[in-house]
């Protein structure tokens, strides 16, 4: 098992490396933003890429950034976005916390939300309850984020005049204002996590509940409701932790389109405006920063099948065995 | 039973079952069931399936007619008409208030003067209102039903002389007025109505109207030494004439009809409904051709990875999971970035979604390949001399073609919907006089999502409407083209 851990963390890091260096000589053979302004300036801007580095062979300055980044942890500076040569790694660091609430908030009550409402589904299967579950469930698993985001927004936020239609800047995070104007974004990164999580564990469960334990359960005289918590349950369980595991560390990444549309001052919306105003020291940053979770919620993703069910060898052999 | 028992019968008690005609070639009295009409026939059994299908084609047939039935085209942008509501003639006429373009506005004395001075701006006078932050300067606010079309009013042009001749030709034979009396701004007394055509009356410096005893407005019309107001400013040596239209009529004359936009315009002045329609077949051609390529180049690598495996599977495999750690907005940026000025937004979203879509298909391909190569009747086909791409395409891929098939369709309503967030988020700017898309259209109504909710309502509604279709459509077809679900639900 360690072997295995091992080795995975290994493939991870050298994926990880050679997205990052590929990226970043993509980045910087781009032609490059630092660019005249009004115009007449073009011995400055010279001056400039000479002292910055730009003028150098790519692969010198990659080993300029690598050292950077590996020595003093240094990514670059913001040029476009924020304050012009901010660290780009304080200003990325500055941006978290707004995400970090938003997301938190969203998964800890979608994660029991969806599961409950999975298990009602389960249990009343092709009853009225588990139509309505499923109507629920096609709507919000089909319909684009922004839809909902904007009906809420309208009907919540302008129509009923309830919530503040964008969240609120600042860093008072746990003040009523704040959560208030936090309410609709949450909500709205919510129902999609709800929705799809609820489809997991509908099919998990029913699949479950047609088992041949089950009807073992049943026959010795438990009732339908307790074989479903006790043994139908557990079992659905073991595909549904890792997803849960990975979904939690997906947080962190926050959602770049509810971010755009409630205006959260988090990483997102720094990402498209870093595209958009081609800043690429926090283009490059923030897309690591996505390379890196992605890779991580995959490791524990595959490492939390073996802790969860110790059936399941993780890299073994053929035979299954260590 | 014995087989002593059936010793010794007699040669009577035999008699044949038919002795004139051959029964080997009979054909059976069922007809054949192939496998696609088995499918078929299962999915139609799916009744929301079937639904989301017929759906599909609707919304289909809307992207593709309505640009020739709509009197607007793609490129027709009247900015004096930006933001007008969704307004039907015929619906109008029935006068029930609703689908007629008019929108209920609460405005200061001002706005409520500027409006009252405009021909058939303000359709009903819902009265007044307290306004607790005007109360401070006592200001009243009144709730006003205005005619989004209407409310244009008066349009300063500037005409060559025979524009001139001819228009006042057709004002004398349609009985209509498109020329109104020059303003003379000396006498404008608010700076915030200095080029305003449509404040052609007395105000004070907060733009509030003077009016009369009798509460009438005061034109401010130039006048010339008889006393009679101006209806043209000849400049440029006579060649041509500054005049002042009223603008719904001016458009009559210019277009031959008022102006109404079935599903209201947008910021710019265009027509929501074939923007729309215009939007919603650029997705859908996208999509459907990300599709076809994915499953062609998907398939070629997937069976050449899983038939031949060994280092070339290898090697692919690496690429593939490189590929797929990279964020998809990371892929789009730069495919943007590198590629949108040289050979247009559109192709370079096309080569980014072929850049990582066909990893799915490839993966499916590939799975497949390793389960039937080695098999019994795989090398029965290579015995008999099939050569390996006969193998790869008659004999291993027919056993996953609905998987295949399905995941191409599904395909579809992902592109759509990755198109339409990037072009929200701005990443991909498709706007255009030629072209939009839905997330275009959706990004530029979110400023005005509160006030002009019809900018957002329509394209939103679209593609909420063709997701769910497609999530339906393509539920139906991965259970009927699933051998093992048949007869399971009978």
């Amino acid at each position: 098992m360690r072997k295995y851990i091992l080795k995975r963390i290994g493939l991870m890091l050298v994926t990880g490396f050679a997205i990052m260096t590929v990226l970043f000589i993509l980045i910087r053979l781009l032609p490059n933003h630092i660019h005249a302004g009004i115009g007449g300036y073009e011995k400055q801007l010279e001056q400039m890429r000479e002292a910055w580095g730009y003028n150098k062979p790519i692969i010198v300055q990659y080993g300029i950034f690598l050292k950077n980044v590996f020595t003093k942890w240094d990514w670059g500076f913001c040029t476009e976005v924020g304050t012009a040569f901010q660290p780009v790694t304080e200003y990325i660091s500055s941006k978290f916390p707004a995400t970090l609430y938003v997301n938190v908030v969203s998964i800890v009550i979608s994660i029991p939300l969806g599961v409950v409402f999975g298990i009602l589904a389960a249990n009343f299967k092709n009853k009225w309850q588990d139509h309505v579950l499923n109507v629920f469930i096609m709507f919000f698993i089909s319909v684009p984020a922004f839809v909902y985001a904007f009906l809420l927004q309208y009907l919540v936020g302008f129509k009923l005049n309830l919530l503040p239609l964008v969240m609120k800047s600042g860093t008072d995070y746990f003040t009523w204002p704040m959560f208030k104007s936090a309410i609709m974004p949450i909500l709205a990164l919510s129902f999609g996590v709800i929705a799809g999580d609820m489809r997991f564990v509908r099919a998990e469960l029913t699949e479950s509940m047609t088992s041949e334990y089950m009807l073992l359960a049943r026959t010795k005289g438990l009732t339908k409701r307790q074989a479903l918590f006790r043994h139908a349950l557990r079992n659905s369980m073991v595909p549904l932790l890792p997803s849960f595991l990975a979904d939690v560390i997906y947080v962190i990444s926050g959602s770049i389109i509810i971010e755009q549309i409630f205006s959260v001052p988090g990483i997102g919306r720094v990402f498209v405006l870093s595209i958009t105003s081609r800043d690429y020291s926090v283009f490059m940053l923030i897309s690591m920063f996505y390379v890196a979770i992605d890779l991580i919620a995959g490791l524990i993703f595959d490492l939390s099948y073996g802790f969860i069910d110790p059936r399941i060898r993780m890299g073994g052999g053929k035979t299954n065995e260590y | 039973m014995n087989i002593d028992d059936f010793k010794d019968i007699p040669k009577e008690k035999f008699r044949f079952v038919q002795s004139d005609k051959d029964i080997h070639d009979q054909k059976f009295d069922t007809k054949p069931v192939g496998y696609f009409k088995d499918a078929f026939r299962r999915f139609r059994k799916n009744k929301s399936s079937v639904t989301g299908a017929i759906v599909i084609i609707l919304l289909v047939l809307f992207a593709v007619l309505t640009p020739f039935f709509s009197r607007y085209h793609k490129d027709d942008r009247d900015a004096y008409y930006s933001y007008c509501l969704p307004k039907n003639n015929l619906v109008a006429g029935w006068g029930w208030g609703i689908w007629d373009g008019c929108k209920t506005f609460t405005v200061n004395q001002s706005t409520y003067d500027r409006y009252e001075a405009i021909p058939g701006a303000i359709v009903e006078y819902k009265g007044e209102v307290e306004n607790p932050a005007a109360s401070k300067r006592g200001g009243k606010q009144h709730k006003i039903d205005v005619d989004t079309y209407a409310r244009v009013g008066f349009v300063n042009k500037t005409i060559t002389a025979k524009q001139y001749e001819e228009a006042l030709q057709y004002e004398k034979e349609a009985g209509v007025q498109l020329f109104y009396p020059i303003i003379d701004t000396s006498k404008i007394n608010s700076v915030a109505f200095q080029n305003d055509a449509n404040v052609w009356y007395l105000t004070d410096e907060k733009g509030v109207a003077t009016r009369d005893i009798s509460g009438k407005l005061q034109d401010i019309y130039l006048r010339d030494d008889n006393g009679d107001p101006v209806m043209c400013k000849p400049i440029n040596n006579n060649t041509q004439y500054s005049v002042r239209v009223l603008y719904s009529e001016w458009y009559k004359y210019q277009n031959g009809d008022y102006a109404s936009f079935l599903f209201g315009a947008d910021v710019n002045g265009y027509d929501i409904l074939v923007r729309l329609a215009e939007g919603a077949r650029l997705s859908l051609i996208l999509s459907i051709v990300v599709s076809a390529i994915n499953l062609f180049l998907g398939v070629i690598i997937g069976a050449i990875e899983g038939y031949y495996g060994g280092t070339v599977d290898l090697v692919i495999e690496r690429i593939k999971d490189f590929i797929w750690e990279i964020p998809t907005i990371v892929i789009f940026s730069l495919f943007q970035l590198y590629f949108a000025d040289k050979v247009g937004p559109v192709p370079s979203l096309l080569f980014a979604f072929v850049a990582f879509g066909w990893i799915g298909t490839s993966g499916t391909v590939r799975a497949q390949m390793y389960r039937f190569k080695g098999q019994e009747y795989v090398m029965a086909a290579r015995t008999l001399g099939a050569k390996d791409k006969r193998l790869i395409f008659r004999h291993i891929l027919p056993n996953g073609i609905g998987y295949i098939i399905t995941a191409s369709v599904l395909t579809i309503p992902g592109v759509i919907l990755s198109e339409a967030n990037m072009s929200f988020l701005g990443i991909v700017n498709l706007q255009s006089d030629t072209m939009t898309s839905i997330g275009t259209m959706l990004n530029n109504g979110q400023t005005t999502l509160s006030t002009y909710p019809h900018c957002i309502f329509f394209p939103a509604v679209f593609i909420a409407l063709l997701l769910i279709c497609f999530n339906l459509f393509g539920n139906g077809l991965r259970d009927a083209f699933n051998p093992a679900l048949r007869g399971s639900d009978e």
